[in-house]
């Protein structure tokens, strides 16, 4: 159990130790410029994105056209940098760890397998019929059995939890696009066709009309875990000492893990799966936030996650003429990133 | 070399009934591949169906069998050169290295044979298995599940840049046809370079008590007068040019070398000389099964077997890694 613990540094009110401390208003301003920061890159990315090449005439009908569509795609990048970042970064202090993430643990994975299913065992209507919050309901309950199924071994095993539960993630996630592929292999092609745009999405080619859904969800999701979030911060602090502190440890990791699986959902549906992208995020924060707490984190990520993206989305669109592969290329940084993180510290 | 293991003289009870076992395991996976002979489409009582049986069911079962029987006993070298029992080509990276030097040789060469292109792949193979290796050596915690992570890692991220590649070159869409394990193509005429494989097979045998003592640790491999660099050399370069076949003639065969030996030590202990012959088997009766199993389930259409391992061997897997921990 012990190793599970990433180290905290807890902000203590009155430390008794002669260490050295900065007051809290410092901290606070470096915060606050840090913030400011990547939101001024996040800002300059997406203003690049929308204006950078246009072939019109400024200020043109056409010119707005384009930037129009252009919108869309900094939309969906917000919303899945927004996705992916807050649900690691709640999932991380859920489970009490700083490696895995949902997309690691084949979350998205899930996610398709169970697309696929609805149309295999109901047809092309289903998911037409079921469009919107009830399918999204009835993902996240499948997706949070799962979750709960996996975190039920991450505290009744006794050693190398971490390796296991990462492995399990990783073969079942093979095995999920396995089936999934096997499925849409026995759909006929009409149904394949509804299904594909349904899952294969990419920032160029994501479905707008989804988007608002998408967005709508991410708001309510948002507001939900910000206005829980110092009692993220104390369930972070793990089983026992949450409980002494009088927080329901078990209700409150199964509501933030649904919360997760419905963000989760909602990144696959627009962009397909990124595997590495929270995990980069979440470590970043870590770095530049210095803390845990969920007031500071959560923004922080939040910004980091949508300035990474954007600025790679605007380099391989107008540097390479690229744009479909940004998800492929975040995903090569990251799994170094990944593997790097891993080879140096271990599942510590 | 004198074999090392000293197993107790074995009573003529004991080898009749352990060769009465090998000899039903291979009757029954002889029925499969028998079955494999006379599964398809092709009414083979019609016009031409003779011709037929030697131009495609012939050839496919006997790919199968190869392809199966050195995907299987590769998973058991790598198993012994890493000492770990969660290693195979997928797990190790080998593949998905293999895949990359295939799509390199396409853009590259694109006018050289197959033959050129096995070449490519195998030696990519081999490089990006010696990398898993070096790898290894640098990582501080060595427990046995953190081995195939960090295999898997490298396999996700050199399937990134293999993506990345093919996309910039318009490629995407036959990759995935390249690498989906299937043995549909396989026709007269395309599959021979296959017994290539046959021969790794056989070299394998030959080196079973190398390779055993080499599973021993360097430091006592070394003790025991092995000279351990050159076996772990001559393992992985078998490996890798197992690999590299398979994948350019059928494509990823997943999981196939890692629940096959497993399943196998489970049953008969960690002998490996003796174990060959049934990891041999193992893996032909259950890349038949699978296969014949993706040609039924939707006449007249396939399933590619390596979607049917996907799935099949994910949860043989899971079984077994839950199973490992179950005993602590």
């Amino acid at each position: 159990m012990a190793e599970l613990v990433s180290p905290v540094t807890p902000i203590s009110p009155a430390g008794p130790g002669p260490a050295p401390r900065v007051p809290l208003r410092d901290t606070m301003a470096r915060y606050g410029v840090r913030l400011a920061l990547v939101t001024l890159v996040a800002v300059a990315a997406a203003t690049g994105i929308l204006v950078w090449d246009n072939p019109a005439a400024p200020g043109s009908s056409g010119y707005w056209t384009i930037v129009r569509s252009r919108l869309s795609s900094v939309g969906t990048i917000l919303v899945v940098a927004f996705c992916h970042g807050v649900a690691t970064v709640a999932f991380h202090s859920v489970t009490n760890n700083r490696i895995l993430t949902p997309s690691i643990l084949g979350f998205d994975a899930l996610y398709r397998v169970v697309q696929t299913a609805l149309v295999f065992f109901l047809g092309a209507g289903s998911l037409a019929a079921t469009d919107g919050i009830a399918k999204v309901v009835l993902q996240s309950v499948l997706m949070v059995g799962f979750a709960t199924l996996l975190y039920g071994w991450l505290f009744t095993g006794r050693r190398a939890d971490l390796h296991l539960l990462l492995l399990v993630g990783v073969v079942l996630g093979m095995g999920f696009g396995s089936l999934s592929t096997f499925m849409q292999r026995m759909l006929t092609p009409s149904e394949f066709d509804i299904l594909s745009a349904r899952l294969f999405g990419s920032i160029s080619t994501s479905s707008a009309e989804y988007l608002p859904w998408g967005a709508a969800v991410c708001v309510v999701v948002g507001t939900l875990l910000w206005r829980r979030r110092h009692v993220l911060d104390v369930v972070a602090l793990g089983r026992e000492t949450a409980t002494s502190l009088g927080v329901r440890h078990q209700r409150e990791v199964l509501l933030t893990l649904l919360l997760v699986a419905v963000l989760v959902s909602v990144s696959t549906s627009l962009v397909g799966p990124m595997t590495f992208f929270g995990f980069v995020a979440a470590l970043l924060t870590y770095q530049v936030v210095g803390t845990s707490r969920h007031a500071l984190t959560l923004p922080m990520v939040v910004a980091l996650a949508s300035a990474m993206l954007l600025l790679a989305y605007f380099v391989l669109r107008h540097v390479f003429y690229a744009g479909g592969l940004v998800t492929v290329v975040i995903e090569l940084g990251g799994g170094l990133v990944f593997l790097f993180y891993l080879l140096r510290k271990g599942l510590r | 070399m004198t074999t090392l293991t000293t197993a107790p003289a074995p009573t003529a009870a004991r080898t009749w009934q352990r060769s009465g076992g090998l000899l039903a395991a291979a009757l029954l996976t002889l029925a499969l591949v028998v079955t494999s002979l006379f599964v398809g489409v092709y009414d083979l009582g019609a016009q031409g169906g003779d011709a037929m049986f030697w131009i495609t069911r012939v050839p496919r079962t006997l790919a199968l069998v190869l392809a199966g029987s050195a995907m299987a006993v590769s998973g058991l070298v790598l198993q012994q050169l890493t000492q770990n029992r969660f290693v195979e080509a997928t797990t190790a990276g080998t593949s998905e290295w293999a895949a990359l030097g295939l799509l390199l040789s396409v853009i590259l060469l694109p006018t050289v044979g197959l033959a050129t292109r096995m070449v490519v792949a195998s030696a990519a193979a081999f490089v990006g298995t010696m990398v898993f290796l070096v790898v290894l050596r640098r990582v501080q915690v060595r427990t046995t599940l953190v081995v195939p992570v960090v295999g898997l890692m490298l396999g996700a991220v050199v399937s990134a840049l293999t993506t990345l590649i093919a996309v910039r070159t318009n490629y995407l869409q036959l990759l995935g046809t390249w690498f989906m394990g299937s043995f549909t193509t396989v026709v007269r005429g395309q599959y021979e370079v296959l017994w290539v494989v046959a021969a790794v097979c056989v070299a394998i045998f030959v080196l079973a008590d190398r390779l055993t003592v080499a599973g021993l640790g360097r430091d006592v491999a070394t003790n025991l007068g092995l000279s351990y660099d050159r076996v772990l050399l001559v393992g992985t370069a078998m490996v890798a040019v197992a690999s590299g076949v398979t994948t350019v003639v059928v494509g990823f065969l997943p999981f196939l070398g890692l629940v096959v030996p497993n399943v196998v030590s489970l049953l008969r202990g960690d002998d490996l000389r003796s174990n060959l012959p049934w990891v041999c088997l193992g893996g032909v009766a259950l890349v038949t099964a699978c296969d014949i199993l993706g040609r039924v389930v939707r006449m007249p259409f396939e399933i590619p077997v390596g979607m049917i391992l996907g799935v099949v061997g994910a949860a043989g897997f899971l079984l077994l890694v839950l199973r490992v921990r179950r005993r602590g």
